[in-house]
């Protein structure tokens, strides 16, 4: 039976981010939060394979103990079960040290033939994760996957890079991220949300993977946050009305020469 | 430093050659490939102190795994402090892989790079959609980073610099993991749309790819280009390139976004730009909190309106 991991991250929900105006710093404390985009094209890849030979999807994430919602929402998306790795020593860890706690959650739920990831989270953006957890479990990686199959134990995908459509191969087990344009992702009907209830969610913390402390949060980082700011805005907003097309044209015409935004 | 593209290695040798006087270290390229000894002359021109050529033929064409075990091999032998790299996808992939190897940070598409008083390399980079600027600190050493083409500048090319090249060949390589089958070559753009001073963006407000006529006319006597949104290129396919998060970052004099809701990753390609006029049905946009002048009506009509009227005025 082909056995599929999705990882996924319950990310900030950068829609709905408040700035405090005075400082221009960004209030992330309690800030609502998602599943991040791009995992949720790697979860509907992942229950599209599953539809078509019959496999196993397992969805994976390290977060707080609220990542349950997260969880829930691939459960109801069509995974078959979901792990929560967490820890409040896990706080504040880059991806150096996120890479690893999810490595070893992997290497303990056991055997996998596919890992499937967004091709970068949708808060942070820094598409590290799937290439960092592909090194240190040693397996073959494929980025920035638009399209994907698998054939008995070969993985055929393509790749869209800047200057070309590469398709590729490679023998299970592989570790793919996805971009968001691989597919148009479910949304879950009210049966599929009700079943993602009793679907089971395992939980494990840090002494359940032998994880020590110095290897995780700010101790296991190579990276550490001095600031978040929002960049400075100051725009205009100034509306050009008119009685028709051809005023309202002539005025933002005559506007934007007056102001030497555009020049003779 | 390294780039598999030649354009963003001259300007990680321009940004490199900055950092490395106020670090007080050397600065060094290297380039990967087979029968490329030639080059090394070239980046010294460009401002390379020090070039390390590696030659294999495992290394002719692009894979990741040999490029990446010959860069781990001449990182721990040669214990730099900071490591650039080019930020396109074949790059940060590497990146990221290089620190996995190295146990070490990494930090994708910087926007700024600079040394603070402690002799610290503080680094800044958008997150949250182009919301915020995240300013970052390394604790371990190397520092990787991975810079965007078109931030920094190259330096000139002179023929009188000096540097020192090495020459390996006999490196233990990687055999890759995964095979290429195919390459499609994608139809590349001419010129670059960051250089342009003007642009008139479009997006999902147009209904037909040859409607874009309309937007080109005006890109035309604005001596500017035409940009698209993501949505335009890969879903619809009507184009290989956009402008936003993911695709290109432009600054302007002058930015005319046509039928563009401007969601937050398109807006984050595009909130540098000097000046912003928002054209579209929707008040409610939320393009319209980003723009300098705002026209709420018919890109259809407006467009072509404003064409004539500029070609009546500038004429």
């Amino acid at each position: 039976m082909v056995r599929i991991l999705v990882c996924v991250k319950q990310a900030i929900d950068v829609s709905q981010l408040k700035v405090d105006s005075a400082t221009r710093r960004l209030i992330l404390v309690d800030a609502p939060r998602k599943i991040s985009d791009f995992d949720k094209n790697a979860l509907e890849e992942a229950i599209r394979i599953k539809e078509k030979p019959g496999a196993e999807v397992l969805t994976v994430t390290v977060g707080p103990e609220d990542a349950k919602t997260t969880l829930r929402e691939a459960l109801a998306m069509g995974a078959d079960k979901a792990y929560l790795i967490s820890d409040p020593i896990f706080e504040n860890s880059d991806t150096l040290a996120t890479s690893y706690i999810l490595a070893e959650a992997v290497k303990k739920i056991g055997s996998f033939d596919l890992i499937l990831c967004g091709e970068a989270s949708v808060d942070s953006f820094s598409a590290q994760i799937g290439p960092r957890l592909a090194e240190r479990l040693g397996i073959p990686l494929i980025t920035y996957a638009r399209k994907l199959s698998l054939e008995g134990d070969t993985v055929t995908a393509e790749r869209s890079l800047e200057d070309c459509s590469e398709t590729v191969k490679a023998k299970i087990p592989v570790l793919i991220t996805v971009t968001k344009e691989i597919n148009e992702p479910r949304t879950p009907s009210y049966m599929a949300i009700m079943t993602a209830f009793k679907k089971e969610i395992v939980m494990w913390k840090a002494v359940d993977l032998n994880i020590p402390s110095e290897k995780v949060g700010e101790a296991g980082s190579a990276v550490q946050v001095l600031d978040v700011l929002a960049p400075k805005v100051e725009r205009k907003k100034i509306v050009i009305k008119g009685e028709n097309t051809a005023e309202v044209a002539e005025k933002l015409a005559k506007t934007l020469i007056q102001e030497g935004i555009i020049t003779r | 430093m390294y780039s598999e593209s030649k354009d963003l290695m001259l300007e990680l040798i321009g940004e490199g050659s900055e950092l490395a006087s106020k670090l007080q270290t050397q600065l060094t390229a290297v380039v990967l490939g087979h029968d490329v000894k030639d080059q090394a002359k070239e980046l010294i021109g460009y401002g390379a102190q020090k070039v390390i050529v590696v030659d294999h033929p495992q290394l002719k064409e692009f894979h990741a795994e040999p490029c990446l075990s010959a860069l781990t091999q001449l990182t721990k032998q040669h214990k730099p402090e900071l490591l650039l790299m080019g930020s396109t996808k074949r790059g940060k992939e590497l990146a990221a892989r290089l620190a996995g190897r190295l146990n070490a940070g990494c930090i994708p598409d910087c926007l700024e790079l600079k040394v603070d008083e402690q002799g610290r390399l503080l680094v800044g980079r958008m997150v949250y959609g182009g919301n915020a600027i995240v300013t970052q600190i390394f604790r371990a050493k190397p520092q990787i980073v991975t810079i965007p083409g078109r931030k920094f500048e190259r330096l000139e090319y002179r023929e009188e610099r000096k540097g020192e090249v090495v020459n390996i060949s006999d490196i233990q390589t990687e055999a890759p993991r995964t095979e290429i089958v195919e390459v499609k070559p994608k139809e590349v753009v001419e010129t670059r749309i960051e250089e342009a001073e003007v642009v008139v963006g479009g997006g999902r407000g147009l209904e037909k790819k040859e409607d874009f006529k309309i937007l080109d006319e005006l890109a035309q006597i604005l001596g500017g280009q035409v940009g698209y949104t993501r949505p335009l290129a890969e879903d619809r396919k009507w184009f290989t390139e956009w402008v936003g998060l993911s695709g290109h970052t432009i600054k302007p004099k002058l930015y005319i976004a046509c039928g563009i809701s401007g969601v937050i990753q398109h807006v984050a390609g595009i909130r540098d730009s000097k000046t912003i006029v928002a054209i579209n049905k929707d008040s409610e946009a939320p393009i319209m909190d980003m723009a300098d002048y705002i026209v709420i009506g018919d890109l259809y009509e407006i467009v072509p309106a404003l064409s004539q009227a500029l070609r009546k005025l500038l004429a």
